[in-house]
């Protein structure tokens, strides 16, 4: 007599803690192996872009920080741009070498959550702890800056609140040359550990014109092979003068796009963005900050979109402006949100255990996926 | 290639359904579509070796708050008539070249076809533009709320005209 089979329906979160926030994924299963996963967002839901309608343009900055919580200075990074591009303002050279080094520093904290957090949920936490004992680091440099540990307010249309103490530049000077052999660090400890690699690679293999399709960007789309980043592909502030490479997935531990290659992807970013600081801290000239801060803020009627390479891909603001003091509309394309949707491809034929490798791969902050 | 010269090619390819070119004074100028035909035009876009737009970068709902309003005595508003629109910002990872599409929707009618088909990233984007604006996108292969929960009967939150209902599953909003 053959045996009755019957798929399973599962529900993983919304507290999960291995979901990084508020996220349900409802499975699909044959046995323990997945045959669908849809994911059910937003939890978070806090109502930014009808927020955003009712403030005035300097208003949405701290609004900007909560979204991506974790890379915040890039949030506000990209929406000061966008603004500054529907105004038509230029910004002294001062502002935008520190607002690179901002991005740079929040870039390698964000990462080292990420890869922290994904050793963890795969079972070491030892690089956790030493992941944030090194982020703390960088908080601590922001503090000094911004006056806050994560949601700093700091860079604002047409320069940056206030200009950097005094200690900063050496501090941070000591701060890269204190982070470089810890990733090397990190790598004896969990990239090149045996038990790690066969958790992760050739787990959750995204193929690259899968992931155009669907829109996937950052280190995601970078693991799958593809050169492409906007620092360099569509260069925004002073990142043309400056030099750095932008590493791809090779399929070093398996297939290119696997689980394993954008983790690593994400460990040679550090390293370029570790580069990216140093000439910045070399080339940064005198000069005011504040100055070319409007008073207030009227853009004439129109619509931009304004991009940048956030730790997590390309996050884009699209403002539409009915030149009042208030946008008439702010949408905002974030990364987490636009990866977040592919996971259905990711996890089909794999097992229960493989997507908590594989969720923690795409590195999504529900903050942005829900906004 | 400039947006002006893709504006050609399109225009002699449908001229139908491809409305205008908008130089536009800030910002990135962007072709009108029908709202009926964009899928076609969009899969030409996808297709044709001279354009292979591989990439859609975002996918934008916009309420115009264009139509008559009519103020209420308590100071609500709603408006009478008016457009939505729709916002397509594409890009080819081979030709290096962008371009913006703008669908304009009555919004009596509210419907626009999905390009879902053709890039699978507009799926979640046409959820929260439906969710949130109300913009129906027909054929789309799963058209259900996205940010909002599942349940919510209480209007279109983006909409400029929107009014949060008094309660929710029996809890009270404004609270």
């Amino acid at each position: 007599m053959a045996l009755k089979t019957e798929e399973m329906t599962l529900n993983m979160g919304p507290q999960h803690p291995s979901t990084h926030g508020v996220l349900r994924l409802e499975l699909q299963l044959d046995g323990e192996f997945i045959i669908d996963v849809t994911p059910h967002i937003g939890y978070l839901h806090r109502c930014f872009e009808k927020h955003a309608e009712f403030m005035t343009y300097p208003q949405v900055v701290p609004y900007t920080d909560r979204m991506d919580y974790l890379a915040s200075m890039y949030n506000e990074f990209g929406y000061a741009l966008a603004v500054e591009k529907l105004l038509g303002i230029e910004v002294p050279d001062r502002v935008e070498y520190i607002r690179v080094i901002m991005g740079e520093l929040q870039r390698i904290a964000s990462h080292l959550v990420a890869l922290g957090t994904y050793g963890a949920d795969i079972g070491a936490v030892t690089p956790f702890l030493f992941c944030f004992r090194d982020r703390e680091k960088i908080l601590s440099l922001f503090e000094m800056a911004s006056g806050a540990r994560l949601l700093y307010n700091y860079i604002w249309v047409g320069g940056v609140s206030r200009d950097l103490p005094p200690e900063f530049l050496r501090l941070t000077k000591e701060f890269v040359d204190y982070f470089r052999p810890k990733i090397k660090e990190l790598n004896d400890l969990l990239t090149f550990n045996k038990i790690f690699i066969e958790r992760t690679a050739n787990v959750g293999i995204l193929p690259l014109d899968v992931a155009v399709n669907y829109g996937i960007t950052g280190p995601m789309l970078r693991a799958s092979g593809l050169k492409w980043d906007l620092r360099k592909n569509d260069p925004y502030s002073v990142y043309d003068k400056l030099e750095f490479e932008i590493p791809v997935g090779n399929g070093r531990m398996g297939t290119v796009g696997d689980s394993w290659d954008r983790y690593y992807v994400r460990i040679l970013e550090m390293e370029e963005s570790l580069k990216i600081v140093e000439q910045a801290l070399k080339q940064i000239p005198e000069g005011d900050v504040l100055s070319a801060i409007p008073k207030r803020i009227k853009p004439p009627v129109g619509q931009v979109y304004g991009r940048v390479e956030n730790p997590r891909g390309e996050l884009g603001y699209f403002i539409v402006s009915d030149g009042s003091v208030n946008p008439k509309r702010i949408k905002v394309r974030g990364p987490s949100f636009v990866n977040l949707a592919v996971i259905g491809e990711l996890c089909k034929g794999h097992m229960i255990a493989d997507v908590i490798s594989i969720l923690g791969s795409i590195d999504i902050v529900l903050g942005e996926v829900d906004r | 290639m400039t947006e002006k010269e893709i504006f050609d090619i399109l225009k002699e390819k449908f001229p139908e359904s491809i409305i205008e070119f908008v130089e536009a004074q800030v910002g990135e100028n962007y072709i009108k579509v029908s709202p009926l035909e964009i899928d076609k035009v969009c899969a030409f876009l996808f297709t044709d070796s001279r354009l292979q737009f591989d990439s859609l970068i975002n996918l934008s709902g916009v309420d115009d708050a264009n139509g008559e309003k009519k103020v209420k005595e308590d100071g609500s508003f709603n408006f009478i008539g008016g457009t939505l629109s729709v916002v397509y910002h594409l890009e080819s990872l081979k030709h290096l070249h962008k371009l913006t599409l703008l669908v304009s929707i009555e919004k009596d009618k509210q419907d626009v076809v999905s390009v879902t088909d053709i890039w699978a990233h507009a799926n979640w984007h046409e959820r929260e533009a439906f969710d949130l604006l109300g913009i129906n996108f027909l054929n789309h292969p799963d058209l259900r709320r996205i940010l909002m929960p599942y349940d919510w009967d209480g209007g279109f939150p983006l909409r400029k005209d929107y009014k949060d209902p008094e309660f929710y599953e029996g809890m009270k909003i404004p609270y």
